[in-house]
C-alpha cells in the first residue's frame, strides 16, 4: 500500500508539517450499557435483572443478564422474548439517557475540570493534568471510576492513549481489567487491526462508504489510513478525511471541555410558613424579578417553567406540588408570581387562606430560548401583543381558566369534539388522547358522529329534559334499538306544563363507546328533534333518563 | 362656516333636510372618516349602512347562531373576536359558519366582572360577542358605549341593550332534512328582522346551515338516503 503515497501527498500535507502536536493524551471513560442502567435505575429494578429496551419493535439495548441468555441488539421483541422469558422490555426514551448522566458528568467535573461528553455514557478528559496531580495515568483514571461507583454506577471502564477515539476502543477492549493503558505513540499500532466499521460504531463516517472500503479491499484501519489524506478527501469529502486522521493517530484535535450549565433556578423559603396567598407573591415579587433580569443578562428569556410548594401540612409534613406553565410570550416576574397564585389557589379565584402554609417555593426554568429569537419586530407585532396583555389582565381578574382558546378535538359526542385551552398553555395531552394525535384525531372520520348541521349551544352539564310518547308514557329504546313509541311531546326542562308537540324528529341512533373498559364504558341513544317553536334539539337516552346534548339556537 | 342656501321650493328643502341631517350625523360621530367592518353574506340589507359600525352596539335576540353569524363576517376578514359568557358555546358551529378558532378568544363565565371584561377585551379587540347575566342599565351602557366609540369596537350582544345600533331577531326557522323518523338535519333557513334606532324595520332570507364540514363523506352513509326536503317550521 506504500506505493499508493506518489509525489502529490508531500504539497497536500504541506500545511499539516508545521504541526508539532499529535494527539492529546486521553483517558475516555466508558460505562457499559449506560440506557439501560439509566432506565433500570428509573424503574428501580435491581442490577441482575433481564432487561431490554425496546425501539420501534426491535431490541435497542440489554443488559448483562439477558445478553447471557442470548438476547442480542436488533432483535423483535417476540424472539428475545422466546429467548429470555424473565426478559422485562422497556421502552427506549433517548432524552433520559442524557437526564441521567447529567449527575455523573457533575461529579467527575468535581475531580477534575474540563470534561467532554462525547455520548452519554462515555466522556473524555485530557491527561495531563490528572495524570500530574494523582501521580500517573493510571492513578488519575481509577480516581474517575471510584466517582463513577460511589454514584451507584458499577462496572465503569476506562482506557488511555492518544486521542479519545483511541482510547474509547482502548477502554471497550479492557477485557475484565477496568483501566487499560496504551502507551504514547503506540494508539496507531494498537487501531491498525480493527476493522473499519468501529468507524462507523463510533460514528465517524457512515456505513454506505464502510461497505465500499470493504469492496475496495479496505478492511482494518490501517488498510484506511495508509490511503493517501488527499486522494481521500478528494474521493470521500471532508468528514472520511477527519476519519482518515482518527484512524491513523494523527487527528490533532483536542478534548474540548464542556462549559457547566449554570443553575439558574430561584427558591423562597420561609420560616416561620407563610399561610396567606397575597404574602407569598408580595414575598417572591423582588426575588422574580432579579430571576427574569438574571436571564435577561444572559441574553434568555424563559417561556416554561416549573413552580413547585412545599407545605407545611399537618397530615403530609413537607409535602410537594408541582406544575409546569407555559406562556405564549416569555414570563415577566409579575408573569411567574401570577401563576404562583394560581397555583396556589387552586380551587378558585378570591380564596385567600391557604390549607396548609407554605414554606418554600422552587422556580425551575424548564425551557429558555435566545432573546433573539423573541425580539420584537419593527412592524406588525404590535396588535397580538396588546391582545395579549388584555388576556393576561383578565385573567389576573378571572384565574389562569377564566380565558379559554377553543381547539378542534375527536370524540363522537360533541362535548368530547370541544376542547379548551386555557390561553397560553399548549393544548391539554390526555392519557387518552396525547397532544400530537389530537390534531390527528379531529381530523379523523369517527363513525357515528353527528354528521349534519352543528348546534351552537353544546350542553356542559346536559340538562334532564321529558319526551313522551303519544300515550303519555316516556319514550324508551329496547335492546333492539327500536323506539316504545312515536315522540309526540318534548318538554325542555321537566315541567309538565312546558310540554309541546314535536313536529319532526330522527331516531335513534347508537352510540357505545369503550365497551370493552368498565370505566370508560358509554352507552347511550341519540335522537334529533324539532319542537313546536320552531328549535331544534339533539337529545341522549341516557341511564338516567332523556338528556339534552345540545340545542339548535 | 358657509351660510346654507335658504329653502325655497319641495325638491330643494329635501336635498337640503338631507343636506342638514349628514352634517349632524357627521358631527355627532365621533371619529373621522366612516370605515367599517365587513358583515358576512346576507346581512348587508339589514345592518344600517350595510355594515358594522366601528364603536356601535348591535342586539340579538336569542339566537346564538345568529349572533356566530355577525361575528363571522369580521373573523374572516382577519379581525380576532372575543365571546363572554357563552359557558355552552360549540366551536364547531362557530367553524361551520366561518369563524378562525385560532382569533377567537372565549370567556365564558365572567361572573360579576362581565362588564369590567368586556371592557377589557373591548380595548384590543375589534369585535366583541357578550351576554349580559342581567339587565344593563342606562348608565352602564353608556360609559361602556363612549369606551367602544373611543377604541373603535363593535359589540354584539345577545340579548336587551339599550342604546344599540340595531336589533336583529329570527323571524322564521325553516329546518330541512330532518323528516317524520327519518334522516336528519341539514339545513336550516331563517327570515332575520332589523329593526334599526333609524330607519324602517328591514327583513331578509337567509341560509344558517354553514360550511358543512363532511358534505362528500357522508353521501353514502345509511341514513342519507335521497329525501326530499321536508320543510317544517313557519312557527314564531
Amino acid at each position: 500500500m506504500t506505493a499508493l503515497t506518489g509525489p502529490l501527498t508531500g504539497p497536500a500535507n504541506g500545511p499539516g508539517v508545521g504541526r508539532t502536536s499529535g494527539p492529546d493524551r486521553t483517558i475516555v471513560l466508558w460505562c457499559p450499557d449506560w440506557p439501560v442502567t439509566a432506565a433500570r435505575a428509573r424503574a428501580g429494578l435491581p442490577a441482575d435483572a433481564p432487561v431490554a429496551l425496546v425501539d420501534r419493535g426491535t431490541v435497542f439495548a440489554c443488559s448483562t443478564a439477558a445478553r447471557g441468555a442470548g438476547v442480542r441488539r436488533g432483535l423483535t421483541v417476540r424472539e428475545a422474548q422466546f429467548r429470555c422469558p424473565d426478559l422485562i422490555a422497556l421502552g427506549y426514551d433517548r432524552v433520559l439517557d442524557d437526564r441521567a448522566f447529567e449527575p455523573v458528568i457533575e461529579r467527575l467535573e468535581d475531580t477534575t475540570p474540563g470534561v467532554q461528553l462525547l455520548r452519554p455514557g462515555l466522556c473524555a478528559v485530557r491527561s495531563r493534568g490528572p495524570a500530574r496531580f494523582y501521580g500517573n495515568e493510571r492513578a488519575a483514571a481509577e480516581t474517575l471510576i471510584a466517582c463513577v461507583a460511589a454514584l451507584g454506577i458499577p462496572g465503569a471502564r476506562a482506557g488511555i492513549a492518544d486521542g479519545a477515539f483511541a482510547a474509547e476502543q482502548v477502554a471497550r477492549d479492557a477485557g475484565t481489567a477496568p483501566v487499560r493503558v496504551v502507551p504514547p505513540g503506540g494508539s496507531a499500532a494498537f487501531l491498525a487491526v480493527r476493522p473499519v466499521t468501529t468507524l462507523v460504531d463510533a460514528g465517524l463516517i457512515d456505513g454506505e462508504l464502510a461497505t465500499l472500503l470493504r469492496r475496495l479491499g479496505v478492511h482494518t484501519l490501517r488498510d484506511f489510513a495508509a490511503l493517501p489524506a488527499d486522494r481521500v478527501r478528494h474521493r470521500f469529502g471532508a468528514a472520511a478525511a477527519r476519519a482518515h486522521r482518527i484512524a491513523g493517530a494523527t487527528d490533532d484535535s483536542r478534548v474540548v471541555p464542556r462549559v457547566p450549565p449554570r443553575h439558574r433556578e430561584v427558591a423562597f423559603d420561609w420560616e416561620p410558613p407563610l399561610d396567606r396567598v397575597d404574602q407569598v407573591t408580595f414575598a417572591i415579587r423582588a426575588g422574580l424579578d432579579d430571576f427574569v433580569r438574571s436571564l435577561a443578562a444572559s441574553r434568555l428569556v424563559c417561556t416554561e417553567v416549573t413552580i413547585e410548594v412545599c407545605t407545611d401540612s399537618a397530615a403530609g409534613a413537607g409535602a410537594v406540588q408541582t406544575r409546569s406553565w407555559r406562556h405564549p410570550r416569555w414570563f415577566t416576574g409579575t408573569d411567574i408570581a401570577d401563576r404562583v397564585r394560581w397555583q396556589l389557589q387552586g380551587a378558585g379565584p378570591g380564596a385567600s387562606e391557604l390549607e396548609a402554609a407554605i414554606t418554600r417555593v422552587r422556580v425551575i426554568p424548564e425551557r429558555v430560548d435566545s432573546t433573539a429569537d423573541h425580539e420584537q419586530g419593527l412592524w406588525d407585532s404590535g396588535p397580538d401583543e396588546r391582545i395579549h396583555h388584555a388576556l393576561t389582565r383578565v385573567q389576573g381578574l378571572l384565574g389562569h381558566d377564566g380565558v379559554l382558546t377553543a381547539v378542534p378535538g375527536g370524540g363522537r359526542l360533541l362535548r368530547d369534539r370541544r376542547v379548551l385551552v386555557p390561553w397560553g398553555d399548549a393544548p391539554p395531552a390526555t392519557q387518552v388522547q396525547p397532544a400530537a394525535a389530537r390534531e390527528r384525531a379531529a381530523a379523523a372520520p369517527w363513525p357515528g358522529r353527528l354528521p349534519g348541521l352543528s348546534p351552537a349551544t353544546v350542553f356542559t352539564d346536559p340538562p334532564p329534559v321529558l319526551l313522551l310518547a303519544p300515550d303519555g308514557t316516556s319514550v324508551g329504546v329496547d335492546d333492539r334499538g327500536v323506539l316504545s313509541g312515536a315522540p309526540a311531546s318534548f318538554s325542555p326542562g321537566l315541567r309538565q306544563e312546558d310540554l309541546g308537540a314535536v313536529t319532526a324528529w330522527a331516531g335513534p341512533w347508537p352510540l357505545v363507546e369503550h365497551w370493552w373498559d368498565p370505566v370508560r364504558a358509554y352507552h347511550s341513544q341519540r335522537l334529533q328533534l324539532v319542537d313546536t317553536s320552531g328549535t331544534a334539539w339533539l337529545l341522549l337516552l341516557e341511564a338516567a333518563g332523556w338528556v339534552a346534548e345540545a340545542r339548535y339556537d | 362656516m358657509s351660510r346654507l342656501p335658504v329653502p325655497r321650493t319641495g325638491a330643494g328643502s329635501r336635498e337640503v333636510a338631507a343636506g342638514l341631517q349628514s352634517r349632524i350625523r357627521g358631527m355627532e360621530s365621533t371619529r373621522l372618516g366612516l370605515e367599517t367592518r365587513p358583515a358576512a353574506a346576507g346581512f348587508e340589507g339589514l345592518l344600517p349602512g350595510g355594515a358594522l359600525r366601528p364603536g356601535a352596539v348591535y342586539a340579538v335576540d336569542s339566537s346564538i347562531s345568529l349572533l356566530l353569524a355577525l361575528l363571522a363576517g369580521p373573523s374572516v376578514a382577519g379581525s380576532w373576536c372575543g365571546i363572554i359568557g357563552l359557558p355552552d358555546l360549540g366551536p364547531e358551529a362557530a367553524t361551520s359558519l366561518g369563524i378562525d378558532l385560532a382569533r377567537l378568544v372565549l370567556v365564558p363565565a365572567p361572573g360579576d366582572h362581565w362588564l369590567t371584561v368586556t371592557a377589557a377585551l373591548a380595548d384590543v379587540l375589534p369585535v366583541v360577542a357578550v351576554r349580559p347575566p342581567r339587565r344593563v342599565s342606562e348608565t352602564e351602557a353608556s360609559r361602556l358605549g363612549a369606551r367602544l366609540r373611543q377604541r373603535g369596537c363593535t359589540l354584539l350582544v345577545a340579548g336587551e341593550w339599550p342604546q344599540a345600533e340595531a336589533r336583529l331577531s329570527l323571524r322564521t326557522n325553516t329546518w330541512s332534512g330532518l323528516g317524520f323518523g327519518h334522516g336528519h338535519l341539514t339545513g336550516r333557513e331563517v327570515l332575520v328582522a332589523a329593526s334599526a334606532r333609524s330607519g324602517f324595520p328591514r327583513t331578509a332570507r337567509m341560509s344558517l346551515a354553514g360550511l358543512s364540514s363532511e358534505a362528500p363523506a357522508d353521501q353514502d352513509s345509511r341514513l342519507d338516503v335521497q329525501l326530499p326536503a321536508l320543510r317544517y317550521g313557519e312557527a314564531v
